[in-house]
């Protein structure tokens, strides 16, 4: 039994023949912030995907805790996704939700149907996401609509969401790409000091190499589906992003 | 000027000309053809003004006293007919409409099944319906809440369905990372992005289902009709006057409450 997550073999085709990610084989340590950096189109998303099983891996492990995810259907797929956060490019808030609802919504794989039905979360629940709301500095928006929030916004509330999940491992899928470069910057500062803090460990998808160097303390640079670059942001040099994303000159 | 005719632009090749003027050929004659074969009679043709000024005169002044006693309850009847026969339509159209939104049913053969179920509602017509249930349950409001219900579930099935299927995948892809089962899935990431859907489809259907419902018991399916047929039969044109202004006033009121609903819906 190891703590954090583990990847072994990891591989997935779409279409037979033309694999996206090639034999992944990962160490993640039980805490900190890791950045998938690498072209797009490279697998990145898939290989953040194939660890909750939104996308079916073709062949691999993926272990959290010493448990393989990649056998599990059904309850123990739920059970083991719930203890997964996921912040995502799009936000993928229900808009028409006010920003409390989204919150609890985190909880939806701990409370029972009905509870959802009649809005009777657990007071703890509740508690919880007045408590992120503060923390993701939106104090007084609990009783707006999600589609009345700006990016930077709902990002925010994305984030508490998975959150809300206490979970054992955080995933964020491009959390800054659609939004302006000040506030990615401030998603960024506030992703990695709340999950510092509540001791989650965080995958992060990311173009900007800047930003993972920044508030990364590993990097991994992935080429054509293949992990090409494995260290600390220190060791990140310009010959490396030649090998991750190809071509010269656009560096300077 | 060479280049000039060189680089003349025509909208259509000369083939699509053609092409284009078969396909008129082919509409005008299929008028043509329609126009002959339902044999008009000049002689009825001729002197249907007179026909139809006898028949308003026969009907002004209309017997408004007759609401009372035959009308009023033959109307809230309908009424009755139709807003059961919409409730009713629903507990079938939403399963229906799950199995066919394929992003809810992944399994292309039940898809087929379920739009075939909804196809087939919507290809008969609710007087068709009527009399099946009139055949079935015999002659009363009965038979015309089934048949309200029946021929609404295509419609509605067809119009929810197609809201699902429009409906991001983000939050629903949300629900999955989350851990949440199915039916918490549905419930808190589907059905708040279908709601105004749902409920727009539901008063519209209402509001047509209202004037259907007004014509069912021509063939013995309760309601208005039932009042109309007599009216006409027994030559009654005051009354068949006041029927027809009773359902027009019905169904200018549900236009304007359905509107109004609408408005603070969405």
């Amino acid at each position: 039994m190891s703590a954090g997550l583990s990847l072994r073999g990891l591989s997935k085709a779409y279409v037979p023949g033309k694999p996206v990610l090639r034999d992944i084989t990962l160490d993640f340590a039980p805490e900190g912030v890791t950045a998938i950096i690498g072209p797009s189109g490279t697998g990145k998303s898939t290989l953040i995907r194939c660890i909750n099983r939104l996308v079916e891996p073709s062949g691999g492990q993926v272990l959290l805790d010493g448990q393989d995810l990649v056998p599990l259907r059904g309850r123990e797929l739920r059970l083991a996704r719930r203890r997964i956060g996921m912040v995502f490019q799009e936000y993928n808030l229900v808009e028409r939700l006010s920003v409390m609802e989204n919150l609890l919504s985190g909880r939806l794989g701990y409370v029972p149907l009905w509870r959802a039905w009649l809005r009777k979360y657990p007071a703890e629940d509740i508690a919880r996401a007045f408590e992120l709301l503060d923390a993701v500095g939106l104090p007084d928006h609990a009783t707006r609509r999600a589609d009345a929030l700006s990016g930077g916004q709902r990002q925010r509330v994305g984030i508490a969401r998975a959150l809300m999940q206490r979970p054992a491992l955080l995933l964020a899928d491009e959390p800054t790409s659609s939004l302006d470069p000040r506030t990615a910057v401030e998603v960024m500062e506030l992703l990695t000091t709340l999950t510092q803090r509540e001791q989650v460990p965080v995958i992060i998808n990311i173009h900007n190499v800047e930003l993972a160097k920044r508030y990364c303390g590993r990097i991994i640079g992935m080429h054509q589906g293949a992990v090409v670059f494995d260290g600390p942001p220190e060791a990140l040099e310009a010959s490396h992003l030649q090998l991750i994303y190809g071509g010269e000159g656009w560096q300077e | 000027m060479s280049t000039s005719l060189d680089r003349e632009w025509q909208r259509f090749t000369p083939t699509q000309r053609i092409g284009r003027w078969l396909l008129w050929l082919a509409i005008v004659a299929a008028c043509v053809w329609a126009v002959r074969s339902i044999e008009i009679i000049p002689e009825f043709l001729a002197d249907a003004p007179q026909q139809m000024a006898d028949l308003l005169l026969r009907m002004w002044p209309p017997d408004l006293g007759h609401y009372r006693i035959g009308v009023h309850d033959a109307l809230i009847e309908t009424l009755h007919i139709a807003t059961l026969g919409t409730v009713l339509s629903f507990t079938m159209a939403v399963p229906l409409a799950l199995l066919t939104a394929r992003n809810v049913c992944p399994w292309a053969p039940v898809n087929a099944l379920a739009n075939l179920l909804l196809v087939a509602s919507r290809s008969v017509n609710s007087l068709v319906w009527a009399l099946l249930f009139v055949a079935v349950f015999g002659p009363g409001a009965l038979a015309g809440v089934l048949a309200i219900a029946f021929r609404s579930v295509g419609f509605v099935g067809k119009l929810l369905a197609e809201a699902i299927e429009e409906t991001p995948r983000g939050p629903m892809e949300a629900m999955a990372a989350v851990g949440a089962p199915w039916g918490h899935g549905m419930l808190k990431g589907m059905w708040p992005q279908v709601q105004p859907a749902f409920w727009g489809i539901a008063l519209f259907r209402w509001d047509i289902n209202v004037r259907e419902s007004a014509v069912l018991g021509l063939v013995g399916a309760g309601g208005i009709g039932v009042a109309l047929d007599d009216a006409i039969n027994f030559f009654h044109w005051d009354r068949v006057a006041t029927i027809l202004l009773a359902i027009l006033v019905v169904v200018v009121i549900a236009e304007i409450v359905v509107t109004q609903i609408r408005k603070r819906l969405i």
